[in-house]
């Protein structure tokens, strides 16, 4: 079944700043369909969360500008007024944020928070919303709810208050979920948690997830479709299967072997991807922007940009993909 | 809460306690003695020693400050033959006036002002604050910052006696600055008024505006106001309900502050615009070395600061669960 819920197309967004315009990210296209997940991934500032902030309109509008288009359900968001995003927002689509804590505000209580969507869009009097709350909180897994709706968000561990968040995203039964790196601040025993019951909600609901990491192993186990990010622009775009295991992009598999694997010789040392992404400030010089970092560049990086384009089965932008090459040569060669 | 209350209620009381005693010091540092203010200029030794003896300074300074204690908490008695009865001040030095019944009938007149000008201050700032919050970087944010800033050049007495001359005199469009108790007449006590709680606004608004709007940046730039907004709330929801919240605790910390001073007496304002409050006996009583009546008003004083501080306390658990919890 394909159903497509959202389409971005060449998407760009623009800031301007004190020391002249960012273009954040730019040409970025992607489609998403109910009961799937899409994972983007990126380094700090390669556009993974402007992406999803420019999706619901959370973006500053006096210093961003918004090109290309979002798509919700055949509804077009880029250019929509106030009073359409925040009628689709909360209700249709809704966020879950990295860090719980600073995200529910300390001053009202988790039920109060919960409800206060709940209220917003089905105009529900504040004794059923209240309930739809308590509802909520039991259904992420918080025991006994009825009670734990009059706490306030100090009083949650920090699993439970991402669970909170979590309620607070669902309570109208959003179609769709962006997660922004939701299990980034917790211990490892309850990001499994969590992203498990992400994965039992999308399949009771159909919920269409962009679940938005740097951490590839989140990838690997909970995401259908991967958009690997890097300055902005989208450098290698597939399923998971084809990204992960048969990276394209030289900068995709610099991201793999800093990662440190189960099955792997435990003597083998991590590679990091060297060097750091280039700013964004007053624009980026021509070519692929990973040329600075990459091992495997050569002049013609530095004159011609890359386009995306498909690549053993899934897209990817680079003048020389590493499909020809063994994958443990490439290991080699970027040591 | 009763826990809190305690420990607040006996740490103001050591607080008075100090602040009591340091002032008697202080007194008693820089005067010489008393008694020779009223000896007049044929003072033989025997009338100075009559009259040490019934103001009660004919002891050491650590004896007299006991008896002072003595005298608040069960009462005393004087060389003259007079009884004051707990809780006794003493008597003015200057007029033999008991100093509490002094006090309290000066007391209407410094509340009156406080509470007007406090409520004034505190719409006029924070409303302005929270608009120009609002309309950041926009002209209203500019205008109403300038604004801000030429309220908070003025002093009271300069911009009191420009406005008394200009909007009094000159014009006639308010009242004369006058202090009629408000169980007399009403009217007469807001229009006299006005004039002074418009002063201690204007010079005091500025710093709440510029404050506010500060706390207001700070807190609508926090993740929990976006992930408010992520839910499709509306902008006012945003602004008032949960950005506000978190932006008053600071606010009321120095709304606090002024409060207790305003309690305390606003000395300039009550000199200024002649009302006989706190704050003008103060001055008085200071200029005629009349150390019971200081005591008096020092004590007034630091009990509204004190007081006035356990208030901001109780309000930040009521604003912040946090607080309330721990």
């Amino acid at each position: 079944m394909t159903d497509t819920f959202l389409t971005v197309t060449d998407l760009g967004v623009r800031f301007r700043t004190e020391d002249g315009p960012v273009q954040a990210v730019d040409g970025l296209s992607f489609e998403l369909e109910r009961g799937r997940t899409l994972a983007i991934v990126g380094e700090s500032g390669s556009g993974k969360s402007v992406t999803s902030l420019a999706v619901l309109g959370l973006h500053d509008p006096a210093r961003t500008t918004l090109t290309g288009s979002i798509k919700l359900d055949g509804q077009e968001l880029v250019g929509a007024d106030e009073g359409t995003l925040r009628g689709l927002r909360g209700s249709r689509m809704a966020m879950v944020f990295q860090d719980a804590l600073t995200a529910l505000s300390p001053y009202y209580t988790v039920g109060e928070q919960i409800a206060e969507s709940f209220r917003r869009h089905t105009g529900a009097n504040r004794r059923a919303a209240k309930d739809r709350a308590v509802e909520l909180l039991g259904r992420v897994g918080i025991p006994s709810p009825a009670r734990r709706a009059e706490d306030y968000p100090h009083q949650f561990s920090g699993g439970m208050r991402q669970r909170a968040m979590i309620a607070c995203a669902l309570v109208c039964d959003p179609e769709l979920l962006i997660a922004d790196e939701p299990t980034t601040a917790l211990d490892v025993t309850v990001q499994a948690q969590i992203l498990d019951l992400l994965g039992d909600l999308q399949r009771e609901f159909g919920t269409a997830i962009i679940l938005i990491t740097h951490d590839l192993g989140v990838v690997a186990g909970n995401a259908n479709d991967a958009l690997v990010m890097y300055a902005g622009r989208c450098v290698e775009q597939g399923s998971v299967e084809q990204v992960l295991t048969e990276p394209q992009h030289p900068y995709t598999a610099g991201l793999l072997s800093s990662v440190p694997r189960l099955h792997g010789d435990v003597d083998v040392p991590l590679t990091p991807v060297r060097g750091n992404p280039p700013a964004l400030l007053g624009g980026l010089p021509p070519g692929c922007a990973f040329r600075p970092r990459c091992d495997h560049a050569q002049d013609r990086c530095s004159e011609d940009r890359p386009q995306l384009v498909g690549v053993g089965g899934r897209l990817a932008a680079c003048h020389f993909p590493l499909l020809a090459s063994d994958p443990t040569d490439q290991l080699e060669t970027s040591r | 809460m009763l826990r809190f209350l305690t420990r607040r209620l006996l740490g103001a009381a050591l607080i008075l306690l100090v602040i009591s005693a340091a002032t008697f010091l202080l007194f008693f540092a820089v005067t010489p003695d008393p008694a020779l203010l009223s000896c007049g200029k044929q003072c033989t030794p025997e009338t100075l020693a009559a009259i040490q003896h019934n103001l009660g300074v004919d002891s050491p300074v650590p004896v007299q400050y006991w008896h002072f204690l003595v005298g608040v908490f069960a009462g005393r008695d004087f060389g003259a033959g007079q009884h004051c009865p707990a809780p006794c001040l003493g008597y003015s030095f200057v007029n033999q006036q008991p100093v509490l019944q002094t006090l309290l009938d000066r007391l209407p007149a410094t509340l009156s002002v406080a509470f007007g000008a406090g409520a004034l201050v505190l719409t006029m700032g924070v409303g302005l604050g929270l608009i120009a919050a609002l309309r950041r970087g926009k002209p209203l944010d500019k205008a109403s910052m300038g604004l801000a800033l030429i309220g908070a050049s003025f002093q009271i007495y300069f911009f009191g006696i420009i406005a008394r001359y200009v909007l009094v005199d000159q014009l006639g469009w308010l009242p004369r600055p006058d202090y009629t108790p408000l169980t007399s007449d009403p009217l007469q006590w807001a229009g006299g008024m006005i004039l002074p709680w418009v002063t201690l606004a204007v010079v005091n608004a500025a710093t709440y505006a510029r404050f506010t709007r500060s706390t207001m940046l700070e807190n609508l730039s926090e993740e929990y106001v976006r992930a408010v907004r992520a839910k499709g709330l509306s902008a006012r929801a945003v602004y008032l309900k949960h950005a506000f919240r978190g932006a008053m605790t600071p606010v009321l910390t120095m709304f606090g502050i002024d409060m207790g001073m305003f309690l305390g007496g606003a000395l300039i304002t009550e000199t200024t615009f002649n009302i006989p409050g706190i704050g003008r006996l103060a001055v008085d009583s200071v200029a005629a070395q009349d150390l019971p009546m200081m005591m008096g008003t020092v004590l007034v004083a630091s009990t509204a600061m004190v007081f006035a501080s356990i208030a901001v306390d109780a309000c930040y658990a009521l604003i912040d669960p946090r607080v309330r919890t721990s």
